[in-house]
């Protein structure tokens, strides 16, 4: 078995030769940036890849989706991120996009649109859910089998745009029968990134956010927690370690828990 | 006699609250538009479920369901209200017994009800002074509040009292005085036993002083309701046909700041109608910077605190409490709006943002939209933290320190770090996949 080095197509090198691929992956700033949602985002193009997806990115051409920014505050700032987003993705008549951040695809699919930005917006957990229904991957093998797993919801993949089930039923197809923190789905605790908090200092209570949040997840002796979203990422792997159990408990995302299934 | 009684009575009620409706509508008239009110159909399906159906209060599925009974043993009783007032009106006894079955089947639920409910508000009185339920404490509940849970409880409690005794005292009537019996009384009838030796004078006498407190006690309520949380009886509905349709992740956008960032990126832009007059605040610092649904939000609220009880900030001890922004809002605009009502320029060197809400509990927001959720009545607690915080980063630039710097990193760079834009596609240059 070798290995082949993939080439990240890029929608500006695809349109100069007169291809316009079928989706766009958004990557997004965490996706681009953060070294532990770098990894995310390429196990996510393996997958692409794997699928035989007909898909590019934005590369350079992609600035910050402004949704920090709108939380915060800086309306100013967020329109004019999402105004000069909006004139590239239009520019190259994007219409399906996918990206592996909740917070961005919930602005990009709900915010955008008011600004002259309509575009069919896709998470990864929805769209890996689709082809997973569509037949287009299937597992031989039960990878996790025996591993206590647990999925924490995004806000804003959960409560903000009602995606409970997609990242539920991909995880049953790895065959993974979820153990439920008692607080899931709609009745989810937020990990205490949102909203900008991810960028500053927490104000003044008994407890983090994130502490109380992976205290829920670890008294279920989970072996991996399972999110979807760079910045629940980062907050429950901070938590992991506050608790000291990183070499016991993995954070993964979802596209890393099938790439990981699929061998890839 | 007791028709101009009545008469006089229902005039003063029906003239007093119309002089707080007016009030109140005046008050609405200094807050800025929401949203366009669209898609009815949509609406009423919500309605249905939501106000109706209780779908959300039944999240909890236990204490959901009591105040389920009481919401609709309300509808059910309001039948027999009517009734109550045609007959104060016109001299008349069970008016209504007209519809036959049907009456007989809503006579005898409000009948069932009448007790249900009392059962439900002694548990609702026994869980707030007694056992003390958590989620009734924190900053924003004061002794007002509990003052004001207990007087429209045990005005409840004997509203149903009342209605049983009337049934009980009709019943025992009909039997001593002869005469059909109208409606079916499958609660009130074990009590018949107990005052069918009293004599028929006093049995008239209890009848009609059950009729007339049942009766006084809707009209005094009425009338109390706007002035307490439990305006929540009148307003939870409509508030629920008006909930903002978007899903919850989305922040409404700012038109006036798109024009200027338009004209930013093109100086040439032609844009019309800039209206120069309207030298708008950006965002809320005080109430009248809000609009209409913030105001009928913080109207319906009842303070129940199930938006507190999920809040990840608050359960990790920090100050916010998104109940607190809408007693707060309320408690600010019954302060301010009447004067502004007078006088559109009055200003006390108060505000909502600063004297009843501060920068600390707008910034622990997550903006998780728990409270959203959880809301029975689908009231938008994060557009009031949005809102405040465009205030206070646009017209003040007082954002923590570490938001400022993402603003900066964002404009310069394009990302909340500090990386360089041309290092955007870095991640993807070593990729293998193995096949």
């Amino acid at each position: 078995m070798g290995k082949t080095k993939i080439e990240v197509p890029v929608m500006a090198d695809l349109f100069a030769q007169g291809k316009k691929p079928e989706y766009l992956f958004w990557v997004g700033s965490a996706g681009a940036f953060d070294d532990r949602y770098k990894k995310v985002s390429q196990a996510f193009i393996k997958i692409l890849h794997f699928l035989n997806i007909d898909y590019a990115i934005l590369g350079t051409e992609e600035s910050d989706s402004g949704d920090v920014a709108r939380r915060a505050g800086n309306e100013m700032l967020f329109q004019m991120q999402a105004l000069m987003n909006i004139e590239t993705l239009n520019s190259y008549g994007v219409d399906k996009i996918i990206t592996c951040d909740p917070h961005d695809y919930n602005t990009l699919k709900n915010e955008y649109c008011d600004l002259g930005g309509n575009y069919h917006l896709e998470h990864h957990s929805e769209f890996l859910d689709r082809m997973i229904f569509e037949g287009k991957i299937k597992f031989g093998n039960n990878h996790f089998q025996g591993k206590v797993v647990t999925y924490h919801d995004p806000c804003y993949l959960g409560r903000a745009n009602k995606v409970y089930d997609q990242p539920r039923e991909v995880l049953k197809s790895l065959g993974i029968n979820i153990k439920e923190m008692p607080r899931n789905k709609s009745f989810s605790l937020c990990c205490g990134a949102g909203g900008g908090q991810m960028f500053k200092e927490a104000e003044k209570g008994n407890k983090e956010v994130f502490i109380e949040r992976t205290e829920e997840a670890m008294a279920l002796s989970p072996d991996i927690i399972v999110t979807a979203c760079p910045f629940c990422m980062t907050m429950l792997t901070d938590g992991i370690k506050y608790k000291n159990k990183e070499l016991s408990v993995a954070n993964m995302d979802l596209a890393e828990m099938l790439a990981e299934s699929l061998g890839l | 006699m007791k028709q101009i009684l009545f008469l006089i009575s229902m005039l003063i009620t029906l003239g007093v609250f119309a002089w707080t409706a007016s009030k109140i509508k005046s008050y609405f008239n200094l807050l800025k538009p929401a949203f366009p009110i669209k898609d009815i159909s949509e609406r009423i399906k919500l309605t249905l479920n939501v106000a109706f159906g209780q779908s959300k209060i039944l999240r909890r599925p236990v204490i959901g369901f009591i105040h389920a009974l009481v919401w609709w043993g309300f509808i059910v009783i309001l039948f027999g209200s009517i009734e109550m007032i045609i007959d104060g009106l016109f001299g008349t006894e069970r008016v209504l017994s007209i519809f036959g079955y049907f009456y007989n089947f809503i006579i005898a639920a409000g009948d069932i009800f009448g007790l249900v409910i009392a059962v439900a508000i002694s548990i609702f009185l026994i869980r707030r002074n007694i056992i003390k339920v958590k989620r009734f404490e924190g900053i924003e509940m004061k002794k007002i509040s509990h003052q004001d849970a207990n007087i429209a409880l045990l005005i409840i409690f004997f509203l149903m009292i009342s209605l049983l005794g009337m049934n009980t005292f009709y019943q025992v009537k009909v039997i001593q005085q002869g005469g059909e019996m109208l409606g079916i009384f499958p609660i009130s009838h074990f009590l018949v036993s107990t005052f069918i030796g009293l004599s028929e004078h006093t049995v008239s006498i209890l009848h009609e002083a059950n009729w007339w407190t049942h009766i006084l006690l809707i009209f005094l309520f009425a009338n109390i309701l706007p002035y307490s949380k439990h305006f929540h009886v009148f307003m939870s509905v409509p508030n629920v046909f008006l909930s903002r349709l978007k899903p919850l992740g989305y922040i409404d956008n700012m038109p006036n700041i798109t024009q200027e960032v338009k004209l930013m990126m093109n100086p040439n832009a032609i844009i019309s109608e800039v209206d120069n007059n309207s030298m708008e605040r950006f965002g809320m610092k005080d109430v009248e910077d809000g609009n209409w649904k913030n105001y009928l939000d913080s109207l319906a609220c009842t303070q129940c605190g199930r938006c507190t009880s999920v809040c990840p900030a608050n359960i990790t001890g920090k100050l916010l409490s998104p109940r607190k922004l809408m007693i707060d809002f309320r408690a600010r605009m019954k302060e301010k709006a009447p004067k502004l009502v007078k006088d559109k320029n009055f200003d006390d060197n108060k505000s909502y943002l600063g004297d009843y809400i501060s920068e600390e509990e707008i910034w622990a927001c997550t903006l998780c939209n728990a409270c959203a959720q959880e809301c029975p009545i689908n009231m938008n607690h994060p557009n009031l933290i949005v809102e405040m915080r465009r205030y206070l980063v646009m017209e003040q630039a007082m954002a923590p320190s570490g938001l400022n710097a993402v603003f900066q990193n964002i404009e310069n760079n394009g990302a909340p770090w500090q990386f360089a834009q041309a290092d955007r596609l870095n991640w993807a240059k070593d990729i293998y996949i193995k096949q």
